[in-house]
């Protein structure tokens, strides 16, 4: 006999060592980091503006200690990045971690709201299409989908100014302020995750409702409505998790295209900006925030996979 | 005729497919009585599960359609009922279990909320539900019942799932029980104590039992009556005793005369020199010990039958005689030289002396290859064997010895039944003429008629090339028919090893003794005699 469910015990042991895993690769990223801005190429050419002399990078390098051993340029760095200190924005004369929080906890909040309106409107819209598959409703979720997935969205972002800001003036074109700047960029940014999960909730659900288990509770009696969303759905959420997590990723990355067409200042946009002008500490410190952002929501939904399915949790 | 509890009246049922009209059912008729218990017998596509499928309202439609007949549920007819009646009537007054549990019940559910839900569906008020799903636990003897409630299927062993099936569907008392093939994938000993509790209900409760099976075992074991189908027609219909004593369908006979267990027993030569002599191998998986500590002798041309049930090592140790998994200590002298320390070059030229047939064809065959690449594929792997020029012949010529014909060499797979499949997979295994075959529940998943063909053409082979067979297996009649010398393993144990006479008529262990018992004789009064038997070593 295998031991009682202890879920709470199983659960912590389970996170635990997937926060290892996660902590593991955090440490490679922090790696990778440092050894690509000292060794491709000049460090003191990557920082300073192109036209900067021979003395002033030999001053920069100095002030940075560019001209010590890389070991302890590398525990410098590391010391640094633990403590918090990714130096100032060159551009802005703020701490660059700063200004990256500022800019993600916008991203952030666009993502959260974008994906939770994506989860709960793909998950009904799919699984209603899987329980009548090949039926009307099925044909018209597969078409609406698949334009979804595979308009791009720069186009629908300007198709939609045009339409929406211009022409019927009902939304503001760009910036922040009010309610309705959220209105655009969180309808653009919705379309492509929507079309994809619709898809991969149907072929999901097609799946689990075809399973010996609904077959049973339709011989119990159990109506419609709880065989799709309480016993077929649990049962296909595990794929569906997967790509929603894929999905917020690439939101949380910065929807560098819809945030830039929008003037949203969002980690995206901050990015592409702080690229262009050089301002390396924030380019540094954006990648490492997006990135244990990343890795936090991998914990995420290796935490809801183990909610969602007994069988991990051992 | 309305006293009757379920009247199944000219049933029809078709698919429609892509290849065409599928006529599953045609034109069948049967009845049940409260109290009663009646089997449906037929081999796989027989339609046997389809009536069943149709009194539950679990036909997809389409591509099913009922194109004919009445399914009367004391005399009101369900097929004219609307969806939401018909759903009302499952479960309350009409429940099922199915074959298979594991996969019957939510995986991402505790049993107590499964079995709550079956109450509450219908009406009852939490509380009640809660309490009631103690109660049926316990009633059908899971152990610790109030732990078990919080558990998930997995945690439990199959024949436990099998009680939680029962618990659940009987937890609104329905006067019907439809069980489809509820005992078919467990252990012998466990298949007797689930059928022996499904008897208690009904005595308990007076429902009426409708069991679906292959097996004439379980039919002389609990029903009263029987229907014997065949291609999804009514063939043959009586009691029991009836069908089994005096059968007037050619398709019975053939059943009950297919039926293995019955035939003479292998009086096997006088040992020689042993082609394969296995000496005290161990397997530990962490703290659990799979192998502990298993010693035989093999001769050449000789069938040594390894029994046990789930759990006892039989699968572990034919992995480890194939090097397909590492023993941690002992030895398998193949003609004098040890298996387990043979390099991997020499076990490459070793492996065409070893093969293995598994137990389920449709997996072990890939299926995008014909059987003509399937069966050769041996002969690109060991060049040697045969010149390129020859293959074609050779091909034909093996499944000419396994009961197929040339005419197969561009097939797939897919277009074979499941008997066939498992012929093509031992022509796979002979083409590298090997000497030793190990059958890893070969015929377990194959109709009796089927099987009992299956079962002669090993045993020509046997005869004919001096093949010698580990034949792992969990049916003791199939193993009666075929075996030289029997091992009966119990935890990784042997218990018991002797030859087939010995084992079978004298049993020394307790062990070999329970698991004789628990088998069902296809013979009614034989069956009847065991079942006295029984009671009156319990009482």
């Amino acid at each position: 006999m295998i031991p009682p469910s202890d879920f709470e015990g199983a659960m912590l042991k389970f996170v635990r060592t997937r926060a290892v895993a996660s902590l593991i690769s955090l440490v490679g990223l922090l790696v990778m980091v440092f050894f690509l801005s000292r060794l491709t190429g000049d460090p003191a050419a990557l920082f300073l503006p192109v036209e900067a002399s021979a003395e002033m990078k030999e001053q920069f390098r100095e002030l940075h200690g560019l001209n010590d051993p890389l070991l302890v340029q590398f525990s410098r760095y590391v010391g640094d990045v633990v403590t918090g200190d990714f130096g100032e924005s060159l551009r802005k004369a703020r701490p660059a971690l700063d200004v990256v929080l500022e800019a993600f906890t916008w991203t952030l909040w666009l993502a959260v709201i974008t994906m939770t309106l994506v989860a709960g409107a793909a998950i009904v819209v799919g699984s209603l299409a899987a329980f009548r598959a090949g039926g009307f409703f099925d044909r018209l979720a597969s078409v609406v989908s698949l334009i979804g997935a595979s308009v791009p969205d720069f186009w629908i972002a300007i198709v939609a100014i045009v339409v929406f800001s211009v022409n019927l003036a009902w939304l503001p074109t760009s910036g922040t302020g009010s309610l309705l700047h959220w209105i655009l960029p969180i309808a653009v940014l919705f379309i492509r995750p929507f079309g994809i999960i619709v898809q991969v909730v149907r072929g999901s659900m097609i799946g689990a409702l075809s399973s010996a288990y609904v077959k049973t509770a339709r011989a119990k009696g159990v109506r419609s409505g709880p065989i799709i969303f309480v016993h077929a759905l649990r049962n296909a959420m595990l794929p569906v998790v997967t790509v929603l997590g894929d999905q917020a990723a690439s939101l949380l990355n910065g929807a560098v295209i819809v945030e830039t067409i929008f003037g949203f200042p969002g980690v995206g946009k901050l990015m592409i900006d702080s690229i262009l002008q050089r301002d390396f500490n924030v380019v540094l410190a954006a990648i490492l925030v997006t990135a244990l952002a990343i890795f936090a929501m991998n914990l995420l939904i290796d935490l809801a996979y183990a909610l969602l399915d007994p069988r991990i949790r051992h | 005729m309305a006293d009757h509890l379920l009247e199944v009246r000219n049933l029809s049922v078709e698919f429609h497919t892509a290849v065409g009209v599928v006529k599953a059912v045609r034109n069948i008729s049967y009845h049940l009585d409260r109290g009663e218990t009646l089997a449906i017998l037929g081999e796989s596509g027989s339609g046997k599960s389809v009536s069943s499928s149709a009194i539950m309202n679990l036909i997809d439609m389409p591509p099913g359609r009922i194109s004919s007949g009445e399914i009367l549920l004391d005399g009101v007819d369900l097929l004219t009922m609307s969806a939401h009646e018909r759903r009302r009537i499952n479960g309350r007054r009409v429940a099922m279990i199915f074959q298979d549990p594991l996969s019957h019940l939510n995986p991402v559910y505790t049993v107590g909320w499964q079995i709550r839900e079956a109450l509450t569906t219908h009406g009852t008020d939490a509380a009640k539900a809660a309490s009631e799903a103690l109660r049926l636990l316990t009633r059908v003897g899971i152990p610790d019942p109030e732990n078990a409630l919080n558990k998930y299927p997995h945690e439990f062993s199959g024949g436990q799932r099998q009680r939680v099936m029962i618990a659940m569907a009987l937890a609104l008392r329905p006067d019907l029980l439809i069980a489809d093939e509820p005992t078919t994938a467990l252990d012998v000993t466990v298949q007797a104590e689930v059928l022996a509790l499904l008897e208690e209900l009904q005595q308990e409760t007076g429902m009426a039992i409708l069991i679906i099976t292959h097996d004439l075992g379980v039919v002389a074991e609990v029903a009263d009556r029987v229907v014997v189908m065949e291609k999804g027609v009514l063939v043959e219909t009586g009691t029991v005793r009836e069908v089994y004593k005096n059968p007037q369908h050619p398709y019975t006979k053939k059943l009950i005369s297919a039926a293995p267990g019955k035939g003479d027993m292998h009086a096997p030569a006088a040992r020689v020199e042993p082609v394969l002599s296995v000496h005290d191998v161990r397997k530990r998986y962490g703290s659990f010990e799979a192998l502990k500590g298993i010693s035989f002798d093999l001769m050449p041309g000789e069938t040594m039958a390894v029994v046990g049930e789930s759990g006892s090592g039989k699968s572990t140790l034919a992995r480890i005689l194939l090097r397909l998994d590492e023993p941690d200590s002992g030895r398998a002298l193949w003609k004098g030289r040890d298996l387990f320390t043979m390099s991997p070059a020499e076990l490459y030229k070793l492996r065409r002396d070893l093969q293995m047939v598994f137990q389920d064809p449709t997996q072990s065959l890939n299926p995008r290859m014909t059987v003509y690449q399937l069966i050769s594929e041996a002969w690109v792997i060991h060049p040697d064997i045969l010149p390129r020029a020859k293959w074609r012949e050779r091909v034909a010529e093996l499944l000419v010895q396994v009961g197929l014909g040339p005419e197969h060499m561009g097939r797939y797979p897919h277009q074979f039944s499941g008997g066939q499949r498992q012929r093509i997979a031992i022509a796979r295994a002979l083409a590298l003429e090997p000497q030793l075959i190990i059958c890893d529940e070969a015929v377990s998943a194959l109709d009796v008629s089927v099987q009992a063909q299956v079962i002669a053409l090993l045993d020509a082979l046997r005869k004919e090339m001096g093949i010698a067979f580990i034949f792992i297996a969990h049916d003791l009649p199939v193993v009666r028919d075929f075996a030289d010398h029997v091992m009966v393993m119990q935890k990784g144990d042997v218990v018991e090893l002797g030859t087939v006479r010995d084992v079978f008529e004298t049993p020394r262990q307790d062990y070999t003794r329970a698991l004789l018992a628990a088998g069902l004789d296809p013979d009614p009064d034989v069956q009847a005699a065991h079942r006295a038997a029984r009671l009156r070593r319990a009482s």
